[in-house]
């Protein structure tokens, strides 16, 4: 098993693969279109678990494009935090590409659908992979365009509309992050990630530095949805076809999280208190807000959009912990919330596909007519309730172990009081939807083809094999926040030497 | 220079704002593109009005006399093609919002959220 030598030139393979294909798809008819796209997801996937087996064992790769060295040339970088998200992206784009083949209307799949999702598939994984400061802005704009272009796909009204407070917002985001960039480039006269790590910690904490990174904070806090900056979310996510929804549940709002995590570790080695503090807070807040949302909402995939928000506050949460326990919690919170909210979105794509609604009131008698999806249903919802022994159970118990080490009690009960309300979400839309009778005037519209059906199901089995196989996946968790938290093997793969 | 570039940037990141906080929507792509221009020129204003010198090979000497930066610039010729586009995209996004709604009032471009 260790004769495979790790090689660093595979790094920039995730980010060429999906992109070259896009662009080569794009003559080829929809039936073509729909079978590259099957290939390339399938080649990224391959790529993504190779890196990722390689990542696993401890060691950070470094790509310097074109041998530039270190803080002047194009880096890109993997270590176990990156391997774990690209790999369990890669996972999720695979199974909702074979998911879209049948969901999304034909009409709407002629529109370039899947040469833009190769190219979210690209921007995703070079936003993940990047280690320079601007080139992650320049992933940021490349899966932005192609999120655009694919919630407003088809130009119903309410996708342009929601759409409108979506590229509005993640436009203000951007100026924000460029603005973020010049101050740190202005202060510190880099943008290589781990160069500007070890100035930032030589350098003394003036003004324009925190600033900067306070910026970028603020940026990614609109691209993650964070309280307060989550109103675009409820408002345009529940808009485009379902599979594209759960594309950008899994992908889009992750990528924001993941860059608050890589930069905020690397720029702020040790935050001051009272970022800490406000962190805490927005963490709590973005828990608490979401929840309550979803908890008013009777339309499932509307319940599903806030509960996004919902989850993001455990994720931030871990990262204000700033300890191993909390970062190898938010973690293994990725891992895990991206399966069971794919899994979620899905069924909601099938029950609407089936009874041509996904309002609760409308639905009903789900588990008579489709017991298979009632269990992924259930498998998936109480999976994100955290519901022992599935995987959010493991992820919250993480978070909580660590809250209660970092002793900030006020989150933990926050926490808690959340899943609870999660839960009680989640037996609404189970309960409504499958349990309770059918009203009268529904009865199955249009039959499921099985290309809706074996995604959903498989994502419901990765829910519960994320939770059979907690305790590898919690330690590589764990390493990837150790190597987080100690940069030294990262500033040595980048800038070489000392 | 220092001080025409400060008032330039600050004036546009306030006039961006202000049009963003209007409730047409043309406004508020009209603020869009000035809080662009106005991250641009931040970016372009770090290059150092005579600060850093180019990056030369090992052993070769410095280019003689005061020079400025050149990565910001080459950055925001990066920034300012990927913002032209979005803009683009905005334009044509706002138009369609417009015709399909009737309207050009933000405020009750209401539809997606009940």
């Amino acid at each position: 098993m260790g004769g495979l030598v790790a090689n660093s030139n595979v790094l920039v393979l995730p980010v060429l693969l999906p992109l070259a294909a896009a662009a080569g798809s794009l003559p080829m008819g929809l039936v073509w279109q729909r079978r590259w796209a099957i290939v390339a997801v399938t080649a990224h996937l391959c790529v993504s678990l190779v890196l990722l087996f390689w990542l696993a064992r401890g060691e950070v790769l470094a790509l310097q494009v074109a041998a530039w060295p270190a803080p002047f040339g194009i880096t890109f970088v993997g270590d176990t935090f990156s391997g774990l998200m690209l790999a369990n992206m890669s996972l999720i784009t695979w199974f909702v590409i074979a998911y879209a083949t049948a969901s999304v209307p034909e009409n709407t799949q002629q529109l370039a659908f899947y040469p833009l999702a190769l190219v979210l598939l690209s921007g995703v994984s070079g936003a993940v992979l990047t280690g320079d400061l601007f080139n992650l802005y320049v992933w940021y704009e490349v899966l932005l365009m192609a999120s655009f272009v694919l919630l407003t796909l088809g130009a119903a009204r309410t996708q342009l509309e929601g759409g409108l407070k979506y590229v509005a917002l993640n436009l203000i985001a951007s100026a924000f992050f460029l603005t973020g960039v010049g101050w740190l480039y202005g202060s510190t006269g880099t943008l290589n990630l781990a160069d500007l790590s070890r100035r930032m910690e030589e350098l003394p904490l003036t003004l324009p530095r925190i600033a900067g990174v306070l910026l970028l904070f603020v940026s990614f806090g609109i691209k993650a949805a964070v309280f307060p900056l989550f109103g675009w979310l409820p408002a345009s996510y529940h808009t485009p076809p379902v599979a594209i929804t759960a594309l950008f549940s899994a992908l889009l709002t992750k990528v924001g999280v993941y860059s608050i995590i890589r930069v905020g570790t690397l720029l702020l080695p040790s935050p001051p208190a009272a970022l800490v503090d406000v962190l805490l807070c927005v963490a709590a807040l973005t828990m608490i807000t979401g929840v309550l949302g979803a908890v008013a909402q009777t339309e499932m995939k509307r319940l599903l959009s806030f509960h996004i928000v919902s989850q993001i506050g455990y994720l931030v949460l871990g990262y204000a912990l700033y300890s191993v326990a909390g970062l190898a919690g938010a973690i293994y919170f990725f891992l895990h919330v991206s399966v069971a909210k794919a899994v979620l979105f899905l069924v909601a794509g099938e029950l609407e596909h089936q009874y041509g609604t996904t309002h609760l009131g409308q639905l009903g008698g789900g588990y008579r007519d489709r017991p298979m999806l009632a269990v992924a249903c259930f498998i998936g919802a109480m999976g994100l309730a955290g519901l022992p022994p599935l995987s959010g159970f493991f992820a919250k118990l993480q978070l909580a172990l660590a809250a209660i080490e970092q002793e900030a009690v006020w989150s933990l009960v926050a926490a808690l009081g959340v899943s609870i309300l999660t839960l009680f979400s989640m037996t609404k839309i189970w309960a409504e939807a499958f349990w309770k009778q059918a009203p009268n005037q529904t009865s199955p519209r249009a039959s499921v083809s099985w290309a809706m059906r074996v995604p959903t199901v498989g994502l419901a089995l990765v829910t519960v094999l994320l939770g059979t196989f907690a305790e590898p996946l919690l330690g590589l968790s764990e390493q990837a926040a150790e190597q987080l938290l100690d940069r030294s093997a990262y500033l040595r793969a980048v800038l070489g030497g000392s | 220079m220092e001080l025409l570039f400060a008032v330039t940037i600050g004036s546009l990141y306030a006039g961006a704002l202000y049009l963003m906080l209007r409730r047409s929507i043309v406004k508020l792509l009209l603020g869009l593109g000035l809080l662009g221009h106005a991250a641009n020129l931040l970016i372009f204003s770090t290059s150092g009005f005579r600060r850093f010198a180019p990056i030369a090979a090992e052993g070769r000497a410095p280019l003689p006399g005061e020079v400025a930066d050149p990565v910001p610039q080459a950055l925001i010729l990066t920034a300012i093609v990927i913002s032209f586009g979005v803009l683009a995209f905005a334009v044509v996004l706002i138009k369609l919002t417009a015709a399909a709604a009737g309207t050009d009032d933000v405020d009750s471009l209401r539809t997606s959220e009940s």
